[in-house]
Formats: structure tokens, C-alpha cells, sequence
């Protein structure tokens, strides 16, 4: 017999048994069903998750190296005594190397400095960041303005007040109007708006440019941190190249910083790929904390099942003897009992598919971007036939073995 | 050529601590296009016998050829190959799947031997049409009478063409006359060459056959033909 009649069979024979105990199957599909929604709904969510943390550092840039006094990731106590004691990044050194270093995009010596409220007339706004940078900042950034232009070489190297302003700034100091010319208080220093940043969205809230204001970065020394910590923000332009450029940044600074040979650096370039292999080590762990409990859940689905099996198993003893008799092989038999319980949990798994579009349909109002995935709808699929199949299996095999003489003799 | 010989058949089984000798040693040889009928009181071992002539269930010691192969060295699937090619059962409670239809009760046979959809709806359409069902091809056991049911139990044992017909009590669960019916059914496939085996412990339906065979505690107790 082949296995492609045996399959038509089986499935007509778990179609036949389901129909013919609706309330039974139905009862059993539901536990899948909850099995499946949890899974799936923990998997969008996962999914939403990982989406918008790469979404938040996608502005990072790939080939944007950042050289800091410290590691964006400092793994233990030891280290962080370490990285503390470095020497900061002056601005005169951040400079040497934005002269020195060739062969790159954009370089950005940048300093940012807290200040409580940025003012213009009676209007204030909440705790404000203000960076001090180049003309250069732009294109290492990534950044677009909704208005006005960015700082210019002259304004830069001139330390003149001039500043850009990001979208909620604008919109908490000026609602209604144009800041462009308008002049802002940032503490004792007035500065005049020439540009404001598009809107970027606030994921990761602090490293937004919506609530930040850009200055040259003479002026932000000479007003406001007279010894800076710098970052330099450089823009390799190239994928492919990245790895020569942070070479080559990294040979220039320890010359810079007059780092001997055979000491270690006293600095650290980072990358956006830090940023995500952390973000993957974390989601790896709510992964594994949410599949778990969904597991569970799944678990008590598959009990579900595998008790209606071995009923359905001990109801139909004597149907199995007599196919037995008529000359069903083992192999057949096992085929048609997980069949069928395949078949109740693929029925649950597409409820469940429905129930977590449905929910999902409904958390668009909070979260605009969920979507049901294609991923997600085969990993529901794929998980519920194999709890069929697994907890199908004792059952099943128990039936397969069945003596047809004791098999017919039961009533 | 004979279509079975037993050779010293023995069946035991293990029930707790005690042994139950069912069969102790039968020898038997049955020609092809014979009409037999097995007798004996309940625990003569009948039953046992019956079982393990439709392979059902393998003797403990002795040797058992059908249609010229060796059976008892046969596992399941074998058997189960076995009973689908060589052997047509009917049963006193004609064991029909409820939820089928006659048609698809006749089909079943034809499933496990491989056989693909067309083939066996022709081939069951045209089984329960010899048995005189043409008309009730689409009805479920509980829309036909007894007598209805186990004329399908017939066509489905005969619809793979076995080398034998095994009848467990075929008239045990009808009134006289249906009993009539289904027992003038199996004069016609004997007079077309089926090779019959019916066990009962009805007198008269075995003198319909041509040969009784008689079992007592596990022995053949006498083996005569049938005078007429």
C-alpha cells in the first residue's frame, strides 16, 4: 500500500472521527488554541521588539565609528575602573584628528552638555541636551532638517551663536510659528535658530535629537564646559572600508594621545554593531523567558490532546481490529491516529491564527506597526501539527499494536 | 492443491499462572473450492482455530501453509498483508464501520491493498451489485436491515478476491429466513468456486456445507462429509 493512499486515508478517517464528535474535538482544539495564541502573540511581540530596537539604533549608522573615552559596554567592575581613569578626549585632540585622518566621509568632534531648560520669552522647556559640534556633524549624523540649514564652517570656527533646534524644542518654544531667526535662551547665552531637525521619533528618548540643540562647538566650550569629554563621530562612507578607517582612527589617536607601544589603547571606538549584539543578547533572554511560559501553556494543550487520543483510541479498539483484519498494516493504523490529532491541532492552530490577528488588529491602536508575519503564521502552524504529532504518538502507537484477535473481541 | 494444511497446530495461552492448551495439535487440509463448517461447544477451541486459519493470531507450535506460503513465521505487517490478499472475513455482528457507507465499507479492503480510487469504486460497485445491493450502494448500516448488512460484510470479504471465505456465525444475529437468504448466498459462491470455511454451532447451517468438522478440548473430534 502507498504511502500517498495510506495519507488520503488517514486524513479521511481523523476528518470522519473529528466530525463525529464535534463538542469532544472542539473542547481539545481549544486548549491548542490558547497554545497557539501564545506563541504567536509572544512571538509578534518578540518580533515588534527587535524591529523597533534596530529601528531606534538604526540612526547610529553601520559605518559610523564613534571613539569615546569608554566602551559603550562595560562587562565588569574591574574594566569599569579602568575605562574610568582614562584621561578624557580633549577638544584639542578630537580636532588633530579631524585634520589627520583622511580618507573618510565626515568627521565630528561632538560635546554634550545637560542643561535644565531652554527659554524663549515666557516659554520654557524640560531638561534639555545641548551638542557642541562642526559643520560635519550633519553628514555623520545622518541627520535632515524640516527647516532651515545647518551650521556653517565660518559660523563654526567663528564660535557665533547661532543654533539648530530639534522638533519638540520647536514645537515647545514656538507652537504655531516659524523659530527660524527667532532667538533662544539656552541659560545666560542667546543663540539665534537658523535650522530645525525633522521629527526622528523618541524610542530610546535620551538619544533623539528631538529635544536637542545643536551649537558650534568653540561656543560650547567658551560658555558652557570649559574641559569637555569629546566623542568623534566619524562617517566612513563605505561599508567595506570601515574596518581600515577604524584602523587607521585608532593608530592616529593613540599617536594623538601619545599612547606608548605595547600599552593598551586609552580609548575605545564604538559601533552600532555593539549596540545590536546587546539588543540580540537581551532579546535572546526574552525569548527564551516567553517561549518557556508559552511552552508551558502549549504543554497543557498537548496533555489535552493526548487524553482525547486515548480515548478516541479505546472507543474505536474494536474499528482497529477490524481494519487490522482487513488488513491494515501497524504503520497505517499509527498514520491515521496522528493524523487525526494532527489534524485537531492544525484545525486549533488556524482558530488560533485568526484569534491573534484579530488581537493584533486591536493592538494596532497602541502600537501602529504590529503585524502578523508570515514567519509568525508558519511558526504556529509548524508548532501545532507537531504537538499533534507528538502528543499523538503514544496513543497512536498503542493502537498500532493492537491484536486484532483482542481488538474484535471487545465490545 | 489444497488452499490450507495444518500440520500440528498447538495453541496456548498464558492466563496468570496457568496455561490454557486451546488448540493441541490439529492437522487439517482443506481443498480448494471446499465448503467447510467448524463446529464444537463454546471453549472447544473453535474460536482459536478460527483465528488462527484467518491469521488473526499464530499458533504456538506446528505449521500452517496458505495457498502454498508459510504463515507462522510471519510478522504482523506480513499477516496483515496476508489477511488483506488470501482471506474474507464475515462476522456474526458483520463488524461494518457505522459512519461509512455500504460502499465505502467495501472500499476498505481495497484501501489497504493500495489500490487507487477510481479502481476501488468500480471494483466494490460492481461486489455489492453480485450480492444483490446495487440499489442501497449510498446507505449507512443503521438505513439497511441485518440481512442487508451482512450481504455488504459478504461483498467486502469477497472484493480482493481472497483464496478463502471465513464466515464467524454469519446467520448468529438474523431471523431464520434472512439467515436462509445469507446462507443460500454462500450455496451460489460455493457452486462458483469460492473456497468456504463457516464456523458455527448451528446443526443446520452446518449441513449446508459440504464437509463438518467438528472440535473438542483443542482436538478434531470427527471430520466427515455432509450425506445428503
Amino acid at each position: 500500500m502507498n504511502l500517498l493512499v495510506e495519507f488520503q486515508e488517514g486524513a479521511r478517517i481523523a476528518w470522519d472521527a473529528i466530525r463525529a464528535n464535534k463538542l469532544r474535538s472542539g473542547l481539545t482544539t481549544f486548549g491548542i488554541v490558547i497554545g497557539i495564541v501564545t506563541v504567536s502573540l509572544m512571538a509578534t511581540a518578540l518580533e515588534e521588539l527587535t524591529r523597533s530596537f534596530h529601528e531606534a539604533v538604526s540612526f547610529l549608522g553601520t559605518d559610523v565609528l564613534y571613539i569615546d573615552q569608554r566602551e559603550w559596554f562595560v562587562d565588569s567592575d574591574q574594566k569599569w575602573d579602568v575605562v574610568q581613569r582614562r584621561p578624557k578626549i580633549t577638544v584639542l585632540q578630537a580636532r588633530a584628528l579631524e585634520r589627520e585622518l583622511g580618507m573618510v566621509r565626515g568627521v565630528a568632534p561632538t560635546v554634550t552638555y545637560s542643561i535644565e531648560s531652554a527659554r524663549h520669552g515666557t516659554r520654557s522647556t524640560s531638561t534639555i541636551t545641548i551638542i557642541g559640534t562642526t559643520e560635519q556633524f550633519l553628514i555623520t549624523g545622518g541627520h535632515t532638517l524640516s527647516a532651515g540649514r545647518f551650521l556653517t564652517k565660518p559660523e563654526v570656527d567663528g564660535d557665533r551663536d547661532v543654533c539648530i533646534v530639534g522638533a519638540e524644542v520647536a514645537d515647545q518654544l514656538f507652537p504655531g510659528e516659524s523659530p527660524l531667526g527667532q532667538v533662544l535662551q539656552l541659560g545666560e547665552q542667546s543663540h539665534t535658530i537658523i535650522g530645525v531637525f525633522a521629527k526622528r521619533g523618541t524610542a530610546f528618548g535620551q538619544i533623539s535629537l528631538d529635544n536637542q540643540v545643536v551649537i558650534p562647538i568653540g561656543k560650547m566650550v567658551r560658555a558652557f564646559t570649559w574641559n569637555p569629554n569629546c566623542t568623534i563621530q566619524i562617517k566612513v562612507g563605505d561599508d567595506a572600508r570601515v574596518a581600515t578607517a577604524r584602523e587607521e582612527a585608532r593608530g592616529l589617536m593613540r599617536k594623538i594621545r601619545r599612547v606608548r607601544p605595547g600599552q593598551p589603547d586609552d580609548f575605545a571606538i564604538n559601533q552600532q554593531e555593539q549596540l545590536l549584539g546587546q539588543i540580540a543578547k537581551v532579546s535572546g533572554i526574552i525569548a527564551t523567558c516567553g517561549f518557556f511560559i508559552t511552552g508551558l501553556s502549549l504543554f497543557v494543550g498537548g496533555i489535552g490532546i493526548m487524553n482525547i487520543m486515548f480515548v478516541s483510541v479505546a472507543e474505536r479498539t474494536r474499528e482497529i481490529g477490524l481494519r487490522k483484519a482487513l488488513g491494515a498494516r501497524r504503520r497505517t493504523i499509527l498514520l491515521q491516529f496522528l493524523l487525526e490529532a494532527a489534524s485537531i491541532c492544525l484545525v486549533g492552530g488556524v482558530l488560533a491564527l485568526g484569534v491573534t490577528a484579530a488581537t493584533i488588529a486591536f493592538a494596532r491602536r497602541f502600537v501602529p506597526a504590529a503585524t502578523l508575519s508570515l514567519s509568525v503564521i508558519i511558526l504556529a502552524l509548524g508548532v501545532a501539527v507537531v504537538t499533534g504529532v507528538v502528543s499523538g504518538f503514544l496513543p497512536a502507537w498503542r493502537a498500532s499494536r493492537l491484536s486484532p484477535v483482542e481488538a474484535l473481541r471487545q465490545e | 492443491m489444497s488452499v490450507i494444511h495444518l500440520q500440528d497446530i498447538c495453541r496456548s495461552y498464558v492466563m496468570g499462572v496457568e496455561t490454557v492448551h486451546a488448540l493441541r495439535g490439529v492437522s487439517l487440509t482443506i481443498e480448494r473450492g471446499e465448503y467447510v463448517a467448524i463446529m464444537g461447544p463454546s471453549g472447544s477451541g473453535k474460536s482459536t482455530l478460527m483465528n488462527v486459519l484467518g491469521c488473526l493470531d499464530t499458533a504456538t507450535s506446528g505449521s500452517y501453509e496458505l495457498n502454498g506460503q508459510n504463515v507462522e513465521e510471519m510478522d504482523d505487517d506480513e499477516l496483515a498483508d496476508i489477511r488483506n490478499r488470501e482471506i474474507g472475513f464475515v462476522f456474526q455482528t458483520f463488524n461494518l464501520l457505522a459512519r461509512a457507507t455500504a460502499l465505502r465499507n467495501v472500499e476498505l479492503p481495497l484501501v489497504y491493498a493500495g489500490a487507487d480510487i477510481d479502481e476501488r469504486h468500480d471494483i466494490a460497485l460492481a461486489a455489492l451489485h453480485s450480492v444483490g445491493l446495487g440499489d442501497r450502494v449510498y446507505h449507512r448500516p443503521n438505513e439497511m436491515s441485518g440481512g442487508q448488512r451482512q450481504r455488504v460484510a459478504i461483498a467486502r470479504a469477497l472484493v480482493n478476491h481472497p483464496s478463502i471465505l471465513l464466515a464467524d456465525e454469519p446467520t448468529g444475529n438474523l431471523d431464520t429466513r434472512t439467515g436462509n437468504e445469507i446462507l443460500e448466498l454462500f450455496d451460489q459462491l460455493h457452486n462458483a468456486g469460492h473456497t468456504l470455511i463457516v464456523v458455527t454451532h448451528e446443526e443446520a447451517v452446518a449441513r449446508r456445507s459440504r464437509r463438518i468438522i467438528r472440535i473438542r478440548d483443542g482436538l478434531i473430534a470427527s471430520d466427515e462429509p455432509v450425506v445428503r
